[in-house]
């Protein structure tokens, strides 16, 4: 796989050029070429950033503005997966505060941050509306609701072990 | 939809056996209100009907929808571009019905919004997901393939002369896009900050084209008034409002979930009766009855009939129609310190007594919370809840919302801060 500080590869170019002509003006499209930038490479590098702008006739400041707006979108590297617990009120209520600090300890790393052997960035997320299997957590796209310290366990156990 | 019509939204959705396809859904009385409308009537007899059905807008503002769209310029379709946009951002904490709607029946989506976009004459449709709904994603994408390919979407719909086609955008993340001239402003590729009004979105929207934001679950809701007619749909509700409305709670209770009943059901029923009332062992002390950005309700109100004029009667807003509810084991200041958490974090920033005024909440209460607060921390939050509450001095509802648990709670669990302020500490903690 190209890494983040090559160019942006042919194909992602074309598509990023695509996405801009279905929109009435190019920088429509920035937070959807945002996406398709992090989904091939993780996050969004500068010099990625920078030839996305160039697409879209942006100015890379301008780009940089939505880029760092947005929570789901990534200026820097996460691990190779993504877990966001939920911090709004219904999971809150039901529990995740103790949960959170047993992740924490089990990861040994604070929300925010990336396990050292790069397998698991944890960071808070606000409501994934799974209210109802409250506490719950998004694990790269995969939702998963009613978490206990049992299945949170498990979870991060299977997560090593997957690429 | 002539099926299971007491409960029309969730008819069709079974989590086990997932979304119908296009047959099914036909099969099932889909498309009718598509059949019966493009091309066969004027486009302002759709308004009309939607007017009379006295929906308002599941969003949150409950603004009457036929009215809403009355405001729209009337040329046609193939004259000036016009925007008819489904607001799916849902990203008030509590709140999980869309996902419900959007993950179930995407294709009833897509109907309501063919309707709506053919009575204000729309030609373009834009979905505006949340990014952390990715299952939603898959399934609309798939829904929109094939009702396309059916001959659904996209020109000249059943020969009518009518062109409408759907595109999905999914967004990156904060409560903020879902207020809808701050998702306007993100569909334009621009930090989502909201806009001042006027313009209107119905006559200067997106690109400052006309353009309609509604919500899903209304949406939702049209190809039931449709078929079914105006006053069938009126008639559903209890009290004034039409239709039916999706009920949740979240929180302590025996079976937490969301469920289809008329609109103007009473709290009592909800709680009690579909949510199978609190576990064993906790007692209700409050809620929030449609999400984070209403004011509490205490045991009192139970009696209150779910519809938008009897809540604001009882002091608070339908929102969502989506209720949280505080136990009595749960600290109702850390509860409180958790919403203004929430909201201090997702202010957009523009203005200042938002942006500012938030994180001043939030710090007053994290130390009231952890027992270093003081008594005139309590003027503090009590000017901060006048100042920055209804009517709404800042540029968009977002600090109201924010004030509406606070003012409330100030009120409500006055005894709580004072035993905080006084002891020196938290006397309960969440999740025992
Ligand atoms: C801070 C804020 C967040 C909002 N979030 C949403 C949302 O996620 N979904 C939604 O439909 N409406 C949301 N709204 C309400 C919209 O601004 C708008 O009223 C609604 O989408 C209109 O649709 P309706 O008339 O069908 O209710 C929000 C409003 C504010 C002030
Ligand atoms: S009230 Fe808050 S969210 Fe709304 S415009 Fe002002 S700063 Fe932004
Ligand atoms: S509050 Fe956590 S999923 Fe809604």
């Amino acid at each position: 796989m190209s890494t983040a500080d090559a160019p942006l590869p042919a194909p992602v170019r074309a598509e990023i050029l695509a996405l801009a002509a279905q929109e009435l003006r190019p920088r429509g499209a920035s937070v959807a070429a945002l996406r398709l930038v992090q989904a091939r490479f993780g996050w969004v590098s500068t010099p990625h950033l920078h030839e996305v702008a160039a697409l879209l006739g942006m100015s890379a400041d301008d780009l940089d503005g939505i880029a760092t707006y947005f929570n789901l979108l990534f200026r820097r590297p996460v691990g190779r997966h993504v877990v966001m617990l939920c911090d709004s009120v219904s999971c809150w209520i039901m529990g995740r505060e103790p949960l959170c600090a047993h992740l924490c300890r089990t990861l040994g790393i604070k929300p925010g941050e990336t396990t050292a052997d790069n397998a698991i960035t944890l960071l808070p997320t606000v409501c994934i509306g799974h209210c109802d299997h409250a506490p719950a957590m998004l694990v790269d796209s995969i939702l998963h609701g009613d978490v206990d310290m049992a299945t949170l366990d498990h979870l991060i156990n299977r997560l090593r072990d997957t690429p | 939809m002539t099926h299971s019509a007491e409960r029309p939204l969730t008819a069709m959705i079974d989590p086990a056996a997932g979304p119908p396809d296009c047959a099914t859904y036909e099969h099932n009385g889909g498309w009718q209100a598509t059949r019966q409308t493009i091309g066969q009537r004027p486009p302002a007899e759709v308004i009309d009907i939607v007017t009379r059905s006295r929906l308002r807008g599941r969003g949150g503002a409950g603004f009457g929808t036929g009215q809403k769209w009355s405001f729209v310029p009337k040329e046609p379709a193939s004259g000036r571009r016009k925007y008819l946009i489904a607001n799916a951002d849902e990203m008030e904490p509590g709140t999980f019905k869309d996902r419900l709607l959007l993950e179930g029946n995407p294709l009833q989506l897509i109907e309501g919004m063919i309707l709506a976009a053919y009575g204000v004459q729309a030609g373009h449709g834009i979905i505006f997901l949340r990014g952390e709904y990715h299952l939603a994603c898959a399934r609309l994408h798939h829904a929109i393939g094939e009702a396309r390919e059916q001959g659904w979407l996209g020109e000249n719909i059943l020969g009518s002369g009518f062109s409408f086609d759907i595109h999905v955008h999914s967004s990156a993340g904060r409560y903020i896009c879902g207020e809808e001239t701050a998702l306007l402003t993100a569909l334009e590729g621009r930090r989502a900050t909201p806009r001042s009004k006027p313009p209107f979105p119905q006559t200067g929207g997106l690109w400052g084209a006309p353009s309609v934001v509604n919500n899903v679950e209304t949406l939702c809701n049209l190809p039931h008034i449709i078929t079914n007619g105006p006053e069938w749909f009126a008639g559903l509700g209890l009290g004034e409002d039409g239709g039916t409305k999706i009920y949740g709670v979240s929180g302590r209770v025996m079976k937490p979930g969301a469920w289809e009943l008329p609109i103007g059901t009473p709290l009592r029923q909800i709680i009690e009766e579909h949510a199978g009332g609190m576990r064993p062992g906790y007692r209700l002390r409050a809620l929030l009855p449609g999400g984070a950005s209403t004011a509490f309700l205490d045991a009192t109100a139970l009696d209150v009939a779910m519809d938008y004029g009897s809540v604001e009667k009882a002091g608070s807003r339908l929102g969502t129609g989506m209720a949280i509810i505080l136990d009595d084991r749960t600290c109702p200041i850390g509860m409180i310190r958790n919403l203004e958490h929430f909201f201090a974090q997702e202010s957009c920033g523009w203005c200042t007594p938002c942006r500012d005024g938030l994180p001043w909440v939030e710090r007053l209460l994290d130390a009231i919370e952890d027992g270093t607060g003081q008594a005139e921390d309590m003027d503090q939050l009590g000017r901060h809840a006048r100042m920055l509450g209804a009517p709404g001095r800042t540029f968009c509802a977002h600090a109201p919302g924010a004030m509406a648990p606070l003012a409330s709670g100030l009120k409500l669990f006055a005894a709580d801060f004072a035993a905080h302020i006084q002891h020196g500490r938290c006397p309960q903690q969440p999740g025992t």
